[in-house]
Protein backbone atom coordinates (compact mmCIF):
# COMPACT_ATOMS: atom_id res chain seq x y z
CA UNK A 1 0.00 0.00 0.00
CA UNK A 2 2.75 2.40 0.96
CA UNK A 3 4.49 1.62 -2.31
CA UNK A 4 1.34 2.43 -4.19
CA UNK A 5 1.08 5.80 -2.48
CA UNK A 6 4.69 6.53 -3.24
CA UNK A 7 4.16 5.53 -6.81
CA UNK A 8 1.07 7.69 -7.07
CA UNK A 9 2.84 10.62 -5.52
CA UNK A 10 5.70 10.10 -7.91
CA UNK A 11 3.51 9.97 -10.96
CA UNK A 12 1.54 13.00 -9.82
CA UNK A 13 4.69 14.99 -9.35
CA UNK A 14 6.03 13.73 -12.64
CA UNK A 15 2.93 15.09 -14.35
CA UNK A 16 3.31 18.37 -12.54
CA UNK A 17 7.02 18.88 -13.00
CA UNK A 18 7.17 17.39 -16.48
CA UNK A 19 10.33 15.70 -15.21
CA UNK A 20 9.47 12.31 -16.62
CA UNK A 21 11.89 9.57 -17.47
CA UNK A 22 12.50 9.71 -21.18
CA UNK A 23 12.13 6.51 -23.16
CA UNK A 24 15.35 4.88 -24.36
CA UNK A 25 16.96 6.47 -27.39
CA UNK A 26 15.95 3.56 -29.54
CA UNK A 27 12.37 3.78 -28.37
CA UNK A 28 12.40 7.55 -28.91
CA UNK A 29 13.31 6.89 -32.51
CA UNK A 30 10.41 4.47 -32.86
CA UNK A 31 8.04 6.97 -31.28
CA UNK A 32 9.30 9.70 -33.58
CA UNK A 33 8.68 7.48 -36.57
CA UNK A 34 5.24 6.59 -35.27
CA UNK A 35 4.39 10.25 -34.74
CA UNK A 36 5.52 11.27 -38.21
CA UNK A 37 4.05 8.39 -40.16
CA UNK A 38 1.27 6.70 -38.24
CA UNK A 39 -0.15 9.74 -36.43
CA UNK A 40 0.87 11.65 -39.56
CA UNK A 41 -1.36 9.56 -41.80
CA UNK A 42 -4.33 11.48 -40.35
CA UNK A 43 -2.73 14.54 -38.75
CA UNK A 44 -0.22 15.21 -41.54
CA UNK A 45 3.50 14.53 -41.64
CA UNK A 46 4.13 18.05 -40.37
CA UNK A 47 1.23 17.57 -37.93
CA UNK A 48 -0.64 20.58 -39.24
CA UNK A 49 -3.74 18.47 -39.71
CA UNK A 50 -5.48 16.28 -42.25
CA UNK A 51 -8.53 14.16 -41.61
CA UNK A 52 -7.61 14.70 -37.96
CA UNK A 53 -6.95 18.15 -36.44
CA UNK A 54 -3.64 19.98 -36.27
CA UNK A 55 -1.28 18.88 -33.48
CA UNK A 56 0.91 21.96 -33.63
CA UNK A 57 1.56 23.77 -30.30
CA UNK A 58 -0.85 26.57 -31.20
CA UNK A 59 -3.69 24.11 -31.79
CA UNK A 60 -2.99 22.24 -28.56
CA UNK A 61 -2.60 25.34 -26.40
CA UNK A 62 -4.90 25.35 -23.38
CA UNK A 63 -5.41 21.59 -23.37
CA UNK A 64 -4.02 19.84 -20.31
CA UNK A 65 -1.31 17.19 -20.51
CA UNK A 66 -3.71 14.81 -18.84
CA UNK A 67 -6.40 15.37 -21.47
CA UNK A 68 -3.91 14.90 -24.31
CA UNK A 69 -2.39 11.77 -22.78
CA UNK A 70 -5.88 10.39 -22.28
CA UNK A 71 -6.80 11.16 -25.90
CA UNK A 72 -3.71 9.35 -27.19
CA UNK A 73 -4.20 6.31 -24.99
CA UNK A 74 -7.98 5.97 -25.16
CA UNK A 75 -8.88 7.63 -28.45
CA UNK A 76 -11.92 9.86 -28.91
CA UNK A 77 -15.30 8.28 -29.27
CA UNK A 78 -17.34 9.48 -32.22
CA UNK A 79 -14.24 10.53 -34.13
CA UNK A 80 -11.64 8.65 -36.18
CA UNK A 81 -9.08 8.84 -33.34
CA UNK A 82 -8.26 5.29 -32.18
CA UNK A 83 -6.82 4.27 -28.80
CA UNK A 84 -3.04 3.81 -28.93
CA UNK A 85 -2.64 2.14 -25.54
CA UNK A 86 -1.95 -1.30 -27.03
CA UNK A 87 1.25 0.17 -28.47
CA UNK A 88 2.47 2.87 -26.11
CA UNK A 89 2.66 3.35 -22.35
CA UNK A 90 1.30 6.30 -20.41
CA UNK A 91 4.80 7.55 -19.85
CA UNK A 92 5.52 7.41 -23.58
CA UNK A 93 2.26 9.22 -24.33
CA UNK A 94 3.31 11.98 -21.91
CA UNK A 95 6.69 12.16 -23.61
CA UNK A 96 4.92 12.56 -26.98
CA UNK A 97 2.65 15.27 -25.56
CA UNK A 98 5.64 17.23 -24.31
CA UNK A 99 7.30 16.87 -27.73
CA UNK A 100 4.15 18.18 -29.37
CA UNK A 101 3.90 21.18 -27.08
CA UNK A 102 7.48 22.29 -27.69
CA UNK B 1 31.16 29.81 -84.74
CA UNK B 2 32.00 26.46 -86.23
CA UNK B 3 32.92 25.15 -82.81
CA UNK B 4 29.64 26.37 -81.45
CA UNK B 5 27.54 24.63 -84.09
CA UNK B 6 29.56 21.46 -83.64
CA UNK B 7 28.76 21.65 -79.98
CA UNK B 8 25.08 22.11 -80.60
CA UNK B 9 25.16 19.25 -83.09
CA UNK B 10 26.71 17.04 -80.44
CA UNK B 11 24.06 18.18 -78.04
CA UNK B 12 21.35 17.26 -80.53
CA UNK B 13 22.82 13.82 -81.10
CA UNK B 14 23.01 13.30 -77.41
CA UNK B 15 19.42 14.36 -76.95
CA UNK B 16 18.39 11.88 -79.61
CA UNK B 17 20.23 9.08 -77.88
CA UNK B 18 18.07 9.70 -74.84
CA UNK B 19 14.70 9.69 -76.54
CA UNK B 20 12.20 8.43 -74.01
CA UNK B 21 8.71 7.05 -74.32
CA UNK B 22 6.41 7.40 -71.33
CA UNK B 23 3.96 4.48 -71.57
CA UNK B 24 5.99 2.30 -69.22
CA UNK B 25 6.97 4.98 -66.74
CA UNK B 26 5.71 5.70 -63.28
CA UNK B 27 6.16 7.85 -60.22
CA UNK B 28 7.08 6.70 -56.71
CA UNK B 29 6.32 9.20 -53.95
CA UNK B 30 8.97 9.65 -51.25
CA UNK B 31 6.72 10.93 -48.52
CA UNK B 32 9.18 12.13 -45.90
CA UNK B 33 11.42 14.18 -48.20
CA UNK B 34 8.76 15.58 -50.48
CA UNK B 35 10.36 14.06 -53.55
CA UNK B 36 9.31 11.64 -56.26
CA UNK B 37 11.19 9.09 -58.33
CA UNK B 38 10.49 8.61 -62.01
CA UNK B 39 10.81 4.90 -62.73
CA UNK B 40 10.65 2.63 -65.77
CA UNK B 41 8.70 -0.60 -65.33
CA UNK B 42 10.21 -2.36 -68.36
CA UNK B 43 13.78 -1.71 -67.29
CA UNK B 44 12.87 -1.91 -63.62
CA UNK B 45 14.99 1.06 -62.74
CA UNK B 46 14.92 4.56 -61.36
CA UNK B 47 15.43 7.25 -63.99
CA UNK B 48 15.35 10.44 -61.96
CA UNK B 49 14.50 12.05 -58.66
CA UNK B 50 12.33 15.15 -58.60
CA UNK B 51 12.68 17.23 -55.45
CA UNK B 52 11.00 20.10 -53.64
CA UNK B 53 7.42 18.92 -54.12
CA UNK B 54 6.34 20.00 -50.62
CA UNK B 55 4.58 17.88 -48.00
CA UNK B 56 3.80 14.55 -49.66
CA UNK B 57 2.66 12.76 -46.51
CA UNK B 58 -0.57 12.03 -48.33
CA UNK B 59 -0.01 12.25 -52.04
CA UNK B 60 -1.64 10.98 -55.17
CA UNK B 61 -0.89 11.27 -58.84
CA UNK B 62 -2.83 11.43 -62.11
CA UNK B 63 -1.40 11.47 -65.63
CA UNK B 64 -2.07 13.58 -68.69
CA UNK B 65 -3.56 11.54 -71.49
CA UNK B 66 -0.43 11.90 -73.61
CA UNK B 67 1.32 10.32 -70.60
CA UNK B 68 3.94 13.03 -70.64
CA UNK B 69 2.98 14.75 -67.42
CA UNK B 70 2.33 13.52 -63.90
CA UNK B 71 0.22 15.76 -61.66
CA UNK B 72 1.15 15.31 -58.02
CA UNK B 73 -1.34 16.34 -55.33
CA UNK B 74 0.41 17.02 -52.01
CA UNK B 75 -0.90 17.28 -48.47
CA UNK B 76 0.08 20.94 -48.23
CA UNK B 77 -2.17 21.96 -51.11
CA UNK B 78 0.70 21.78 -53.58
CA UNK B 79 -0.13 20.81 -57.16
CA UNK B 80 2.97 19.94 -59.17
CA UNK B 81 3.11 19.09 -62.86
CA UNK B 82 6.11 16.87 -63.55
CA UNK B 83 7.47 16.48 -67.07
CA UNK B 84 8.38 12.80 -67.40
CA UNK B 85 10.34 13.49 -70.58
CA UNK B 86 12.60 16.10 -69.08
CA UNK B 87 12.82 14.98 -65.44
CA UNK B 88 11.69 18.32 -64.12
CA UNK B 89 8.82 20.22 -62.59
CA UNK B 90 7.04 21.98 -65.44
CA UNK B 91 4.80 23.99 -63.13
CA UNK B 92 3.93 24.07 -59.46
CA UNK B 93 1.34 25.96 -57.45
CA UNK B 94 0.05 25.97 -53.88
CA UNK B 95 -3.71 25.94 -54.32
CA UNK B 96 -5.01 25.31 -50.79
CA UNK B 97 -3.87 24.83 -47.20
CA UNK B 98 -4.53 21.13 -46.85
CA UNK B 99 -5.33 18.77 -49.66
CA UNK B 100 -6.15 15.10 -50.13
CA UNK B 101 -6.24 14.14 -53.79
CA UNK B 102 -7.27 14.91 -57.31
CA UNK B 103 -8.51 13.77 -60.68
CA UNK B 104 -8.17 14.59 -64.36
CA UNK B 105 -11.22 15.20 -66.51
CA UNK B 106 -12.47 12.87 -69.23
CA UNK B 107 -11.10 15.15 -71.96
CA UNK B 108 -7.78 15.60 -70.15
CA UNK B 109 -8.14 19.38 -70.07
CA UNK B 110 -9.02 19.91 -66.40
CA UNK B 111 -7.43 18.98 -63.09
CA UNK B 112 -9.70 18.87 -60.04
CA UNK B 113 -8.28 18.89 -56.50
CA UNK B 114 -10.14 17.93 -53.34
CA UNK B 115 -9.25 19.98 -50.30
CA UNK B 116 -9.66 19.74 -46.54
CA UNK B 117 -8.76 23.38 -45.91
CA UNK B 118 -10.56 25.30 -47.22
CA UNK B 119 -13.00 22.44 -47.74
CA UNK B 120 -13.98 22.14 -51.38
CA UNK B 121 -12.86 21.36 -54.91
CA UNK B 122 -10.82 23.59 -57.18
CA UNK B 123 -10.56 23.09 -60.90
CA UNK B 124 -7.50 24.04 -62.89
CA UNK B 125 -6.37 24.05 -66.49
CA UNK B 126 -4.23 20.95 -67.00
CA UNK B 127 -2.05 22.94 -69.34
CA UNK B 128 -1.34 26.07 -67.33
CA UNK B 129 -2.60 25.17 -63.81
CA UNK B 130 -4.60 28.38 -63.86
CA UNK B 131 -7.67 28.34 -61.62
CA UNK B 132 -10.86 27.88 -63.64
CA UNK B 133 -13.50 27.18 -60.99
CA UNK B 134 -13.70 27.14 -57.20
CA UNK B 135 -16.39 24.97 -55.61
CA UNK B 136 -16.55 25.44 -51.82
CA UNK B 137 -18.07 22.40 -50.09
CA UNK B 138 -20.60 24.49 -48.25
CA UNK B 139 -23.18 22.95 -45.94
CA UNK B 140 -25.27 23.69 -42.87
CA UNK B 141 -24.63 27.06 -41.32
CA UNK B 142 -22.02 28.30 -43.81
CA UNK B 143 -19.58 25.56 -42.86
CA UNK B 144 -17.09 23.98 -45.21
CA UNK B 145 -16.66 20.23 -45.34
CA UNK B 146 -13.51 18.26 -46.01
CA UNK B 147 -13.78 16.67 -49.44
CA UNK B 148 -12.80 13.04 -50.11
CA UNK B 149 -13.23 10.39 -52.79
CA UNK B 150 -12.89 12.71 -55.79
CA UNK B 151 -13.04 10.87 -59.13
CA UNK B 152 -13.55 11.75 -62.78
CA UNK B 153 -16.63 10.28 -64.45
CA UNK B 154 -17.85 10.00 -68.04
CA UNK B 155 -19.76 13.00 -69.36
CA UNK B 156 -16.99 15.41 -68.31
CA UNK B 157 -18.03 15.16 -64.69
CA UNK B 158 -16.35 14.93 -61.30
CA UNK B 159 -17.90 13.16 -58.33
CA UNK B 160 -16.87 13.57 -54.69
CA UNK B 161 -18.00 13.14 -51.10
CA UNK B 162 -18.25 15.61 -48.21
CA UNK B 163 -16.81 13.97 -45.07
CA UNK B 164 -18.39 16.40 -42.60
CA UNK B 165 -21.65 17.02 -44.45
CA UNK B 166 -22.59 13.43 -45.38
CA UNK B 167 -23.19 14.40 -49.00
CA UNK B 168 -22.15 13.30 -52.49
CA UNK B 169 -21.88 15.89 -55.25
CA UNK B 170 -21.74 15.45 -59.01
CA UNK B 171 -20.20 18.37 -60.84
CA UNK B 172 -20.65 18.72 -64.58
CA UNK B 173 -17.78 20.75 -66.05
CA UNK B 174 -18.71 20.75 -69.72
CA UNK B 175 -18.67 24.52 -69.28
CA UNK B 176 -15.80 24.64 -66.82
CA UNK B 177 -16.20 28.25 -65.74
CA UNK B 178 -19.83 27.60 -64.75
CA UNK B 179 -19.93 24.12 -63.21
CA UNK B 180 -23.35 22.56 -62.69
CA UNK B 181 -23.64 20.88 -59.28
CA UNK B 182 -26.05 18.13 -58.30
CA UNK B 183 -26.12 17.36 -54.54
CA UNK B 184 -27.18 14.19 -52.75
CA UNK B 185 -27.78 14.66 -49.04
CA UNK B 186 -27.89 12.29 -46.05
CA UNK B 187 -25.94 9.62 -47.87
CA UNK B 188 -24.58 8.20 -44.57
CA UNK B 189 -22.24 9.38 -41.85
CA UNK B 190 -18.66 10.39 -42.61
CA UNK B 191 -17.89 9.12 -46.11
CA UNK B 192 -14.10 8.63 -45.93
CA UNK B 193 -13.20 7.59 -49.48
CA UNK B 194 -14.89 6.38 -52.64
CA UNK B 195 -14.32 4.53 -55.87
CA UNK B 196 -15.76 4.52 -59.36
CA UNK B 197 -16.28 1.24 -61.19
CA UNK B 198 -14.11 0.96 -64.32
CA UNK B 199 -17.14 1.35 -66.58
CA UNK B 200 -17.78 4.71 -64.92
CA UNK B 201 -21.26 3.71 -63.81
CA UNK B 202 -21.23 3.25 -60.04
CA UNK B 203 -19.77 5.61 -57.46
CA UNK B 204 -19.38 3.92 -54.09
CA UNK B 205 -18.43 5.76 -50.90
CA UNK B 206 -17.26 3.97 -47.77
CA UNK B 207 -18.73 5.22 -44.50
CA UNK B 208 -16.73 5.66 -41.33
CA UNK B 209 -19.54 6.87 -39.08
CA UNK B 210 -21.98 4.04 -39.73
CA UNK B 211 -22.38 0.64 -41.33
CA UNK B 212 -22.38 -0.03 -45.02
CA UNK B 213 -21.53 1.90 -48.15
CA UNK B 214 -23.28 4.58 -50.20
CA UNK B 215 -23.98 3.69 -53.83
CA UNK B 216 -24.79 6.13 -56.62
CA UNK B 217 -25.72 4.86 -60.08
CA UNK B 218 -24.45 7.53 -62.47
CA UNK B 219 -26.59 6.09 -65.24
CA UNK B 220 -29.65 6.77 -63.09
CA UNK B 221 -28.70 9.57 -60.72
CA UNK B 222 -32.39 10.48 -60.27
CA UNK B 223 -32.82 7.30 -58.23
CA UNK B 224 -30.54 8.82 -55.60
CA UNK B 225 -27.91 7.37 -53.29
CA UNK B 226 -28.71 3.95 -51.86
CA UNK B 227 -27.23 2.24 -48.85
CA UNK B 228 -25.65 -1.12 -49.48
CA UNK B 229 -24.61 -3.71 -46.88
CA UNK B 230 -26.43 -1.75 -44.15
CA UNK B 231 -26.23 -4.63 -41.70
CA UNK B 232 -22.71 -5.66 -42.42
CA UNK B 233 -20.83 -6.54 -39.22
CA UNK B 234 -23.49 -5.13 -36.94
CA UNK B 235 -22.96 -7.87 -34.39
CA UNK B 236 -19.18 -7.58 -34.42
CA UNK B 237 -17.14 -5.25 -32.34
CA UNK B 238 -15.62 -2.59 -34.56
CA UNK B 239 -11.88 -2.52 -34.01
CA UNK B 240 -9.97 0.73 -33.68
CA UNK B 241 -8.85 1.97 -37.10
CA UNK B 242 -5.19 3.00 -37.22
CA UNK B 243 -5.24 3.85 -40.89
CA UNK B 244 -8.22 4.64 -43.06
CA UNK B 245 -8.75 2.11 -45.85
CA UNK B 246 -8.52 3.34 -49.42
CA UNK B 247 -11.22 2.48 -51.87
CA UNK B 248 -9.38 2.21 -55.11
CA UNK B 249 -8.83 -0.60 -57.49
CA UNK B 250 -12.11 -2.23 -58.17
CA UNK B 251 -11.42 -5.90 -57.81
CA UNK B 252 -13.68 -7.83 -60.12
CA UNK B 253 -14.12 -11.49 -60.90
CA UNK B 254 -17.19 -11.87 -63.03
CA UNK B 255 -19.88 -10.00 -61.14
CA UNK B 256 -18.03 -9.73 -57.85
CA UNK B 257 -16.34 -6.80 -56.22
CA UNK B 258 -13.87 -6.92 -53.33
CA UNK B 259 -13.47 -4.10 -50.84
CA UNK B 260 -11.72 -3.58 -47.49
CA UNK B 261 -13.95 -3.88 -44.41
CA UNK B 262 -13.44 -0.95 -42.08
CA UNK B 263 -12.62 -1.84 -38.48
CA UNK B 264 -12.57 -5.58 -39.26
CA UNK B 265 -9.93 -8.09 -40.31
CA UNK B 266 -11.87 -8.89 -43.46
CA UNK B 267 -12.15 -8.36 -47.17
CA UNK B 268 -15.74 -8.22 -48.36
CA UNK B 269 -17.02 -9.84 -51.54
CA UNK B 270 -20.06 -8.11 -53.00
CA UNK B 271 -22.32 -9.45 -55.74
CA UNK B 272 -22.75 -6.40 -57.96
CA UNK B 273 -25.99 -7.67 -59.54
CA UNK B 274 -27.93 -7.34 -56.29
CA UNK B 275 -25.36 -5.40 -54.25
CA UNK B 276 -25.40 -8.04 -51.56
CA UNK B 277 -22.59 -9.39 -49.42
CA UNK B 278 -21.71 -12.90 -50.51
CA UNK B 279 -18.53 -13.60 -48.58
CA UNK B 280 -16.33 -12.23 -45.83
CA UNK B 281 -12.72 -13.33 -46.33
CA UNK B 282 -10.77 -13.36 -43.05
CA UNK B 283 -7.37 -11.70 -43.44
CA UNK B 284 -4.41 -11.00 -41.18
CA UNK B 285 -5.24 -7.39 -40.29
CA UNK B 286 -7.38 -4.41 -41.27
CA UNK B 287 -7.05 -4.08 -45.04
CA UNK B 288 -6.02 -0.72 -46.50
CA UNK B 289 -5.72 -1.37 -50.24
CA UNK B 290 -7.56 -4.25 -51.90
CA UNK B 291 -6.29 -4.18 -55.47
CA UNK B 292 -7.04 -6.48 -58.37
CA UNK B 293 -4.41 -7.49 -60.86
CA UNK B 294 -5.51 -6.00 -64.21
CA UNK B 295 -6.87 -9.38 -65.38
CA UNK B 296 -8.90 -9.68 -62.15
CA UNK B 297 -7.53 -13.10 -61.25
CA UNK B 298 -5.59 -12.07 -58.15
CA UNK B 299 -6.40 -9.58 -55.45
CA UNK B 300 -3.51 -8.18 -53.41
CA UNK B 301 -4.21 -6.78 -49.96
CA UNK B 302 -2.07 -4.70 -47.61
CA UNK B 303 -2.84 -3.74 -44.02
CA UNK B 304 -3.04 -0.99 -41.44
CA UNK B 305 -0.69 -0.58 -38.49
CA UNK B 306 0.21 -2.78 -36.58
CA UNK B 307 -0.07 -5.50 -39.26
CA UNK B 308 1.47 -3.44 -42.03
CA UNK B 309 4.46 -5.71 -42.64
CA UNK B 310 2.18 -8.17 -44.46
CA UNK B 311 0.68 -8.71 -47.88
CA UNK B 312 -1.93 -11.32 -48.70
CA UNK B 313 -3.03 -12.54 -52.09
CA UNK B 314 -6.56 -13.75 -52.80
CA UNK B 315 -7.38 -15.98 -55.77
CA UNK B 316 -10.53 -14.76 -57.54
CA UNK B 317 -11.36 -18.31 -58.55
CA UNK B 318 -12.59 -19.26 -55.09
CA UNK B 319 -11.91 -16.14 -52.99
CA UNK B 320 -9.33 -17.94 -50.87
CA UNK B 321 -5.97 -16.64 -49.73
CA UNK B 322 -3.31 -18.36 -51.80
CA UNK B 323 -0.23 -16.64 -50.47
CA UNK B 324 0.96 -14.48 -47.56
CA UNK B 325 4.12 -12.43 -47.87
CA UNK B 326 6.10 -10.33 -45.39
CA UNK B 327 7.80 -7.72 -47.58
CA UNK B 328 9.08 -5.64 -44.64
CA UNK B 329 8.29 -2.75 -42.32
CA UNK B 330 5.28 -0.65 -43.30
CA UNK B 331 3.97 -1.86 -46.66
CA UNK B 332 2.07 1.18 -47.91
CA UNK B 333 1.00 0.72 -51.50
CA UNK B 334 1.00 -1.57 -54.54
CA UNK B 335 0.78 -0.89 -58.24
CA UNK B 336 0.46 -3.42 -61.06
CA UNK B 337 2.17 -3.07 -64.42
CA UNK B 338 -0.38 -2.43 -67.20
CA UNK B 339 -1.00 -6.11 -67.94
CA UNK B 340 -0.21 -7.33 -64.46
CA UNK B 341 2.88 -9.54 -64.72
CA UNK B 342 4.60 -7.48 -62.01
CA UNK B 343 3.49 -5.65 -58.93
CA UNK B 344 5.54 -2.91 -57.32
CA UNK B 345 5.26 -2.65 -53.55
CA UNK B 346 6.43 0.25 -51.37
CA UNK B 347 7.95 -0.67 -48.01
CA UNK B 348 8.23 2.62 -46.17
CA UNK B 349 10.40 1.88 -43.15
CA UNK B 350 12.80 -0.35 -45.08
CA UNK B 351 13.27 2.37 -47.71
CA UNK B 352 12.62 -0.11 -50.49
CA UNK B 353 10.37 -0.68 -53.45
CA UNK B 354 10.07 -4.41 -54.06
CA UNK B 355 9.03 -5.79 -57.45
CA UNK B 356 7.23 -9.14 -57.42
CA UNK B 357 6.35 -11.57 -60.18
CA UNK B 358 2.59 -11.95 -59.72
CA UNK B 359 2.51 -15.44 -61.22
CA UNK B 360 4.81 -17.16 -58.72
CA UNK B 361 5.00 -14.36 -56.09
CA UNK B 362 8.80 -14.36 -56.34
CA UNK B 363 10.75 -11.21 -55.60
CA UNK B 364 12.32 -9.92 -58.82
CA UNK B 365 14.16 -6.83 -57.76
CA UNK B 366 14.51 -4.12 -55.13
CA UNK B 367 14.96 -0.40 -55.71
CA UNK B 368 16.04 2.07 -53.07
CA UNK B 369 13.63 4.86 -52.23
CA UNK B 370 13.42 7.14 -49.20
CA UNK B 371 10.27 6.35 -47.22
CA UNK B 372 8.32 5.37 -50.34
CA UNK B 373 4.53 5.59 -50.24
CA UNK B 374 2.28 5.81 -53.31
CA UNK B 375 3.33 4.19 -56.60
CA UNK B 376 1.55 5.35 -59.76
CA UNK B 377 2.14 4.11 -63.30
CA UNK B 378 1.40 6.16 -66.40
CA UNK B 379 -1.04 3.52 -67.63
CA UNK B 380 -3.51 5.19 -65.24
CA UNK B 381 -3.76 7.96 -67.85
CA UNK B 382 -6.32 5.98 -69.82
CA UNK B 383 -8.44 4.68 -66.97
CA UNK B 384 -11.62 6.37 -65.83
CA UNK B 385 -11.80 7.06 -62.11
CA UNK B 386 -8.09 6.68 -61.34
Amino acid sequence: MRYLIIALAFSASAMADKAIDSPSLERQQELHNMLAHDCGSCHGLTLKGGLGPSLLPKALAGKSDQFLVHTILEGRKGTAMPPWKPFITEQEALWIVQKLLK
Amino acid sequence: MFKLSLLSLLFCLNAHAELRATGDLGVVIERAKGSALIINTSKQKTLAKIEALGDLSHASVVFSRDQRYAFVFGRDGGLSKIDLLQDKVAKRIIQAGNSIGGAISQDGQLIAVSNYTPGGVKIFSAETLELIADIPAQYGDNQLSKVVGLVDAPGQRFVFSLFDANEVWIVDVKKPTTPVIQKFKNIGKQPYDALLTPDGRYYIAGLFGERGLALLDLWNPETGVKRILPDYGKDDEKLPVYKMPHLEGWAVAGDFMLIPAIGQHEVLVIDTRQWTLVKRIPVIGQPVFVMARPDGRQIWVNFAFPDNQNLQIIDAKDFKIVKSLIPGKAVLHMEFTPRGEQVWVSVRDDNQVIIYDTENHAELKRLSAEKPSGIFFSSRAHKTGL
